[in-house]
């Protein structure tokens, strides 16, 4: 008798153990229900981080490896052509990847971070470091922020540690707004008020009862600003201030070879290439804008028309 | 019995008309004072926050690492000079003197002199700031100017039109190029278009280089490109604003009352839905003009347009702060000025905001 009886009953329906996914399957399901700009948007980023990742590996020379030939065209040996001193442009857009895409992360968390967690102090206080913090927020948006961070940088100097501190500030600003903004809604549900009965800190309530509860908004917000980031750092290193040579970065690349835009009529090639890190943040901009898009709607339903 | 109850019946209609006149002109007095105490204290905090931005820009030239008067003049700069250059930087008083004899020259024209051309040898080269800023802020003005006249037209014109051909295809095809215009660098465009328009087609010259003498005619031409450039970066904005708030607009029930009564779709956007959308549209084209005010810089250093964003990166390269200093006070003024005419733009046109609760 082992085989299945071949009538359905509602009994065996509703008596049989419903199958729970497991985390592997139900991401599974979600990623099938992806549309295809998400879909392109994931692998494109995908990408850049294995790139990022393997730049050691994938890079055919050393990042500042000169060779004779300075802006010598695209070959087998220079893929790309060489830039104004003669390092292969190829391997600089590898290792490009890593510098720009690196110090943008680290931006951005640690703006989160400074941002994220003085939200949640002001969205739970609601009294003199509420207003303390939102008015002074309110003056630093007064300023545009490329602006601030163009004088600021002229004080403390061009390196990579004030560049990330600069803009982490400034940006944290956006991220203080949107998350007291969340959190204010949630800190004054029952349970929050339950959790400060019970005599938990500051810390606690935090972490435990409120930030689990607004991750939806704040990770579709890391991704905005982590674009934003992005395209400042890399406007600011396109200016000659952001990013030093000899590390390799997408903005200053664009400035170094703009020059061969002028030859275009003789040399295609050699016109695109100094094209080639712009559209490589263009893309990853775009990318990450419909991973974002496709998340918002996940989470929230939210449509910009309709 | 009858007369006496119409009388009253009259007598009453007559206290109630004289009573419902009087009120209404209150009221009508009470909502302008509410809107203009909206509007001045709107305009008091504009300026509380010009006072406190102008203090952060002036506190950084104290927040400078070691003893600058050295790194400035140079390594064999003598006592005296070193002494000199501080007293004439006035670091030789407490802050807030400096900074109120600062804002007071600022207030009149004087902007301090520029870091450059000064040596240890004591010798003084330099510029006044406001010589080297003033000519230039007229450039960039005129860039900002030219490129508002071909934006805004452009971006009202296309969001209306996107928002009228809802989901065609030149709905799609419009959306689809604006979006690609917002995430990319406006170097990059800046560049791809310097490719096609002044490389491959020579249309335009690549390079803005204008000065004093150069005629109007020749100007336009010039700036052709870095305008052109700006455009396309806030028509984006402007457009995908413009469309959402009209399409918003169309969802409500007089819009549907409108349709039911048979009138046109060019008639219900332009008649009925364009009014009421007049003051998000504006909300948002001041913001953009205030956004172009940072747009300006990277797209001056492409083109090499001697304005101020160009003058401001070269000084933030050889650390000349007066200069950084001006250029960021005019910036932050211009861009919390505009961001003050958006909101008044928005109290005013706003007819909720005339009856406060």
């Amino acid at each position: 008798m082992s085989e299945q009886p071949e009538t359905y009953t509602a009994a065996a329906e509703v008596g049989a153990v419903r199958k729970r996914r497991t985390r592997l399957e139900r991401a599974g399901l979600l990623l099938k229900s992806a549309p295809p700009s998400a879909w392109f948007g994931m692998i494109v980023v995908t990408l850049y981080i294995l790139v990022a990742i393997f730049a050691d590996v994938l890079a055919p020379y050393g990042e500042a490896e000169i060779h004779p030939a300075a802006f010598a065209p695209w070959s087998d040996e220079f893929f790309f052509g060489t830039d104004q001193i003669g390092r292969d442009v190829l391997t600089r857009l590898i290792y490009g990847a890593r510098n720009t895409m690196g110090i943008a992360l680290a931006t951005t968390f640690l703006s989160f971070l400074i941002g994220g967690g003085l939200g949640l102090a002001a969205a739970i206080n609601r009294s003199w470091l509420d207003q303390a913090l939102s008015r002074f927020v309110d003056v630093l948006m007064a300023i545009p922020s490329l602006i601030f961070a163009l004088m600021l940088l002229s004080i403390f100097g061009s390196t990579i540690t004030s560049l990330i501190l600069i803009i982490a500030v400034l940006d944290s600003t956006r991220v203080f707004r949107l998350t007291r903004a969340v959190a204010v809604n949630v800190a004054v549900m029952d349970y929050v008020e339950a959790a400060k009965l019970r005599g938990e800190g500051l810390s606690w309530i935090m972490r435990r009862e409120i930030l689990p509860n607004i991750m939806p908004p704040l990770v579709a917000e890391f991704g905005l600003r982590f674009c934003f980031v992005f395209l400042t750092i890399a406007a600011l290193s396109f200016l000659g201030v952001g990013i030093q040579p000899p590390t390799a970065d997408w903005g200053s690349m664009v400035r170094a070879n703009a020059s061969l835009i002028q030859f275009a009529k003789y040399d295609m090639t050699a016109a695109i290439t100094p094209l080639l890190p712009a559209a490589a943040i263009a893309l990853l901009t775009v990318a990450v804008n419909f991973i974002v898009d496709w998340f918002l709607q996940k989470t929230s339903g939210l449509r910009d028309d309709k | 019995m009858a007369n006496n109850a119409l009388t009253a019946s009259c007598s009453v209609r007559n206290f109630k008309k004289i009573d419902g006149t009087r009120p209404s002109v209150k009221q009508g007095n009470a909502r302008l004072n509410a809107v203009l105490a909206t509007i001045l204290k709107r305009l008091g905090l504009g300026l509380a926050t010009l006072f406190v931005v102008s203090g952060i820009i002036f506190s950084s030239i104290s927040m400078l690492p070691g003893d600058f008067s050295e790194a400035v003049l140079g390594q064999a700069a003598t006592q005296e000079t070193v002494a000199a250059f501080r007293k004439e930087l006035g670091l030789d008083k407490s802050a807030p003197v400096r900074y109120f004899e600062w804002v007071g020259s600022v207030l009149q024209g004087d902007l301090g002199t520029s870091f450059s051309g000064r040596n240890a040898s004591g010798q003084d080269r330099s510029r006044q700031v406001s010589d080297l800023v003033m000519p230039r802020l007229w450039n960039t003005l005129f860039l900002a100017g030219v490129t508002a006249l071909i934006a805004v037209p452009l971006a009202l014109f296309l969001g209306l039109t996107a928002a009228l051909y809802r989901n065609t295809a030149y709905d799609r095809i419009v959306n689809a190029l604006t979006l690609t215009t917002i995430s990319t660098p406006e170097f990059f465009v800046a560049y791809i278009l310097i490719l096609f328009l002044a490389s491959l087609w020579p249309v335009f010259p690549s390079l803005a280089n204008i000065d004093a003498t150069t005629d109007l005619g020749e100007r336009l031409y010039r700036v052709a490109l870095p305008a052109l450039t700006l455009t396309l970066v806030i028509v984006a904005h402007m457009m995908r604003m413009t469309r959402a708030a009209i399409i918003n607009l169309l969802a409500s029930p007089y819009i549907e009352m409108a349709r039911l009564k048979g009138a046109s779709q060019s008639e219900i956007i332009l008649k009925h839905a364009l009014p009421n959308a007049w003051s998000p549209i504006a909300t948002v084209i001041a913001f953009n003009l205030a956004y172009l005010v940072v747009g300006v810089v990277v797209v001056e250093v492409v083109f090499v347009y001697p304005g101020i964003g160009q003058l401001m990166v070269d000084a933030v390269t050889s650390r000349d702060i007066p200069v950084v200093q001006a250029c960021a006070l005019i910036f932050a003024a211009t861009y919390i000025l505009l961001n003050l005419t958006a909101d008044i733009i928005g109290i005013v046109t706003n007819p909720r905001l005339l009856h406060p609760r």
